[in-house]
């Protein structure tokens, strides 16, 4: 009793996919083993020192950023992990999370600047956010795969979709914010467009950029899970066996990591974020 | 005519989605009121035009919301001009294109901020060196024209401070030495002292006067007061809905106010702090010292008076004489010299009322008023003082009834 035909949205969208693939083979892979050399290399120089050093160096970075309930906090959840047995998958967790929110911060801080110097940039962009950031997180695994094979690349692309929006929102909020007056003397004194944003907004608006960061770490941590889906290694893929052979306990071993690891990111990035200031 | 060093030609500026028919309907002499509500626009500034001359304070003033902060703004270009003209040095900022205006900017403009505008993130001293700092002026060398500027405003010490850690006035003088380091011929000060409370404000105002003394910068001043507007200016323009409704010294306009509008403004000034001995000053009979005190004596009776000021050949003030004191001197043949008064007060023809009244209770005769050489001008009697200070009374109450 329909009134028109159903819109063929979904071929539409498979024949796009499908077009892409075809086309973009080559950028697809370049993508792939350059993220894929990234992560490799962030995990070895992780698991390079011995634990109790990184967790050593961990605890350092804790106290000098934050207080230190914040460096007792880290150094008894980091050795309670390593104490468990889950600091291989610890390390590849991290890296996975620590490259996203590098991608995020390379991608999402520039894209923030513009939109904040171009209101036509930010009107096309906001709805673009939007979007990435309520789509349900699992429908980008599925080009994904597709693009970037199984594995640790599929999860982090996922990620860094997911995570980077409130960089980039918090990027632009930042430097909007910096009161009328500072912006009409750095005007009244012939600053350039480079020298306000350089000398003036920019410094500004670091706090503000600072929770947006933190906020695409916590979202990129959030994603764990979903990433193991398409084989991402780390402590989503325990959380993830741990749910299908319904173990309760190693899912609560392995999800317990992720909070503390959650935890101690948050309050180290919140905190580098005020110290500057 | 002094040349100006800036010229604004029927500026104006419009508010809102369709400028160019409100600037058509101003010309048709509609109102402001009219064209926001035929067009919704709003008018800013209405077709000012003045010309600023080297050296002077210029004032601006006018109540909140008669456009004096929109009109700064349109000399710098901080808010770009509908319509009109403002030449610095014969060029037309508002034609300019943007990297010439960045240079007129940093080189010849400089603007002080009604809440200080200072950088937060940055110290007292990197406050004071942006403007050299944007024209990449090196480090040593700006960091010095910054102090020598800190300096100026008795800042020294305070370099390496935050904005937040100095008071309001304190944080005003960094406003200062900001727009005054990179040496600006003209300087956009915007309800500068109107945040600072009123002690403060007056000692910013007198320390802006000392300044100027040396600097001789040309200055536009913006305010809402007018006690600042008389003291400060050496002309005023008063503005109203974005028109410039009078312009003219400070007793000009206490004086003789253009309109209803700005003799309702003036009426409440304590006229004391703007008369001075120049405008109540009688013309006084003299004589030479070398005369003998039978003439003087004689002079004091046709004239009906009872004291007599002596000069010399130069009408250099030498002191005055009483009838009393001549009668004497006849009587035991004394010289002028024997029975002249020297331990007069004085005035000059530029001091204000208000600072004459305790010279004024301390003295039986007439103040004297002198030039800078001395030399005698006239004197001040009590009732033209008295009188002054009540025509501008008589006269508001007069406005009030009619």
């Amino acid at each position: 009793m329909q009134l028109f035909p159903k819109i063929p949205l979904a071929d539409w969208v498979d024949r796009f996919v499908d077009m892409l693939t075809d086309n973009l083979e080559p950028l697809f892979d370049g993508i792939t083993s350059g993220i894929d050399w990234f992560v490799e290399g962030i995990v070895s120089i992780l698991a390079f020192p011995p634990a109790l050093v990184l967790i050593a160096i961990f605890t350092i970075l804790a106290w000098w950023s934050s207080r230190w309930p914040v460096a007792i906090f880290t150094f008894l959840g980091l050795l309670l992990i390593d104490n468990l047995g889950y600091w291989d998958p610890t390390l590849d967790t991290l890296a996975l999370v620590l490259t996203s929110v590098i991608i995020s911060i390379i991608l999402g801080v520039p894209l923030g600047i513009w939109a904040s110097q171009s209101d036509r940039f930010r009107g096309i962009i906001t709805p673009i956010l939007d979007f990435m950031q309520t789509m349900p997180a699992f429908v980008y695994l599925i080009p994904a795969i597709l693009f970037f094979g199984i594995g640790m690349v599929p999860g982090i692309i996922a990620s860094v979709i997911f995570a980077m929006p409130p960089t980039i929102r918090l990027t632009n909020l930042g430097i909007r914010q910096v009161p009328e007056d500072l912006i009409e003397a750095s005007n009244a004194f012939g600053s350039t467009t480079k020298q306000k944003l350089f000398k003036i907004q920019l410094p500004l608006a670091t706090p503000t950029i600072m929770a947006g960061i933190n906020q695409s770490i916590m979202l990129s941590l959030s994603m764990v899970v979903i990433a193991s889906l398409v084989g991402a290694p780390g402590l989503g893929a325990d959380v993830y066996r741990a749910v299908t052979q319904i173990k309760v306990g190693i899912g609560f071993e392995a999800g317990l990591a992720i909070v503390i690891l959650a935890i101690m990111l948050d309050r180290i990035s919140q905190n580098i974020g005020k110290t500057k200031n | 005519m002094e040349k100006a060093k800036i010229t604004v030609k029927d500026v104006t500026k419009v508010f809102g989605k369709s400028p160019k028919q409100a600037v058509k309907l101003l010309d048709q002499g509609k109102s402001k009121s009219e064209i926001l509500k035929e067009t919704g626009n709003t008018v800013g500034v209405n077709r000012a035009s003045f010309d600023v001359y080297p050296g002077e304070i210029f004032v601006i003033m006018g109540l909140s919301g008669s456009g004096k902060s929109t009109l700064v703004r349109l000399l710098n270009r901080l808010i770009e001009p509908t319509s009109g003209q403002v030449l610095i040095d014969d060029e037309d900022i508002v034609r300019m294109k943007p990297e010439q205006l960045r240079e007129v900017r940093r080189k010849k403009l400089s603007m002080v901020f009604q809440r200080f505008a200072l950088f937060p993130h940055r110290t007292v001293l990197e406050n004071t060196e942006y403007g050299l700092e944007v024209q990449n002026i090196g480090k040593e060398n700006r960091a010095k024209k910054a102090q020598e500027s800190l300096e100026l405003v008795g800042l020294k010490g305070y370099e390496n401070s935050f904005p937040s850690e100095l008071s309001g006035g304190m944080q005003q003088r960094v406003g200062l030495a900001r727009a005054l380091a990179n040496d600006p011929d003209v300087l956009l000060m915007d309800e500068a002292f109107s945040a600072l409370d009123p002690l403060i404000r007056k000692d910013m105002q007198d320390e802006l006067l000392e300044l100027q003394e040396s600097m001789e910068k040309t200055i536009v001043f913006i305010t809402h007061d007018l006690d600042e507007a008389l003291r400060i200016g050496d002309r005023i323009a008063l503005m109203k809905d974005g028109s410039i409704v009078q312009i003219g010294s400070p007793e000009e306009i206490m004086t003789n106010p253009a309109n209803d509008y700005v003799e309702r403004f003036v009426e409440d000034v304590d006229l004391s702090k703007v008369l001075t001995a120049s405008n109540v000053m009688k013309r006084a009979e003299t004589l030479r010292a070398d005369r003998g005190p039978r003439v003087a004596l004689q002079l004091m009776k046709d004239k009906g008076l009872s004291s007599l000021y002596i000069v010399d050949k130069k009408q250099k003030l030498l002191g005055a004489i009483t009838a009393d004191d001549a009668a004497k001197a006849i009587d035991s043949q004394k010289d002028i010299n024997d029975i002249l008064i020297t331990d007069l007060h004085t005035v000059t023809p530029d001091t204000l009322l208000t600072d004459m009244f305790t010279k004024m209770a301390d003295s039986s005769l007439p103040l004297p008023v002198i030039d800078e050489a001395d030399k005698f001008k006239g004197i001040i009697v009590r009732g033209a003082v008295i009188g002054a200070l009540a025509g501008n009374e008589t006269e508001s109450t007069k406005s009030e009834v009619s």
